[in-house]
């Protein structure tokens, strides 16, 4: 059983930071609700402070990991320029989309939206991982502060579950594969 | 139990806007390249990713460029969250329609 090393480095983006992200979020909202519904006063929200904000911030740097490494590696082999000669697009996943007007649109309105809506994410989240840990149990008493964090990490979530469906087909339609086999299991 | 110190907003507001401010900016620069090919050269600043890289990174600057001068000037004050806010959520929204790539297309007539 092998996998290819682009192959290797896709799931973990997708699966390994992404999907785990997107697990993570009804947590959040978990976390916060409860936190500022609890007030400054609760024992629990006091005991519970230092969890809230390492999920947190695990969720925040979860976020930047997926963006940084699906823009600054997934996607230079995604959009590869073709060489001269070369007919076998199966290499070149962008070119291989864009080569038919029946798989066209996935890079057009998939690619181009999930590449620029994934950033929104590790913005609001590390606003969000921010104004719990400078806040925490006090957002009881900051009510419209606490709408917007719930409503940034909304948005987060929307724009996490774009990225990541969008990420999901296009690696159905065109997969980022090559590098060299990486072997997981070997059946004699 | 004593109560603790109410902290004021300006901080958590000068951090709410700023994100309102970096998802616009994310939105503008991402029009900006896809409209005019001398931004788009402008923002190639890593070639193997193309104009994402420029777009991204101006963006990220830009949020952070905000959020640290807005906390230094709300840093011990109390400011109007509501309007904060709404602000912060309309750039938000505008962030997300120009990086639609329908209404991208749209507002260049393709």
């Amino acid at each position: 059983m092998e996998i290819s090393f682009r192959d290797l480095i896709t799931v973990l983006h997708g699966m390994g930071f992404g999907a785990l992200f997107m697990l993570a979020f009804s947590g959040a909202i978990g976390v916060i609700y409860a936190t500022a519904a609890a007030g400054a006063d609760s024992p629990i929200a006091r005991q519970s402070k230092t969890m809230f904000r390492f999920y947190l911030i695990s969720m925040a740097l979860l976020a930047w990991l997926t963006v940084l490494s699906g823009a600054y590696i997934i996607y230079p082999w995604y959009r590869a320029a073709v060489p001269p000669g070369v007919t076998d697009l199966s290499g070149y996943p962008r070119a291989l989309l864009l080569s038919s007007p029946r798989t066209a649109g996935w890079h057009e309105l998939g690619m181009e939206w999930k590449e620029h809506i994934a950033w929104f994410t590790p913005i609001a989240m590390t606003m969000v991982a921010y104004v719990f840990i400078k806040y925490g149990p006090q957002l009881a008493l900051h009510r419209q502060m606490r709408n917007a964090v719930l409503g940034f990490t909304a948005v987060a979530f929307f724009a996490t579950a774009v990225a990541g469906g969008f990420g999901a087909f296009l690696n159905k339609y065109a997969p980022v594969r090559g590098g060299h086999d990486i072997v997981l299991f070997r059946q004699d | 139990m004593s109560n603790p110190i109410r902290l004021h907003n300006g901080p958590g507001a000068a951090a709410i806007l700023s994100a309102g401010i970096g998802a616009g900016a994310l939105g503008l620069f991402a029009l900006a390249a896809d409209a005019f090919a001398a931004v788009r050269r402008v923002l190639l600043i890593w070639p193997p990713s193309g104009p994402l890289s420029g777009v991204t990174t101006a963006a990220i600057l830009v949020w952070l460029v905000a959020w640290v001068v807005l906390s230094r000037r709300w840093a011990t004050r109390d400011v109007s969250l509501a309007r904060v806010n709404l602000v912060a959520f309309a750039l938000l929204a505008l962030g997300l329609l120009l990086t639609f790539p329908p209404f991208m297309d749209l507002l260049q007539g393709k």
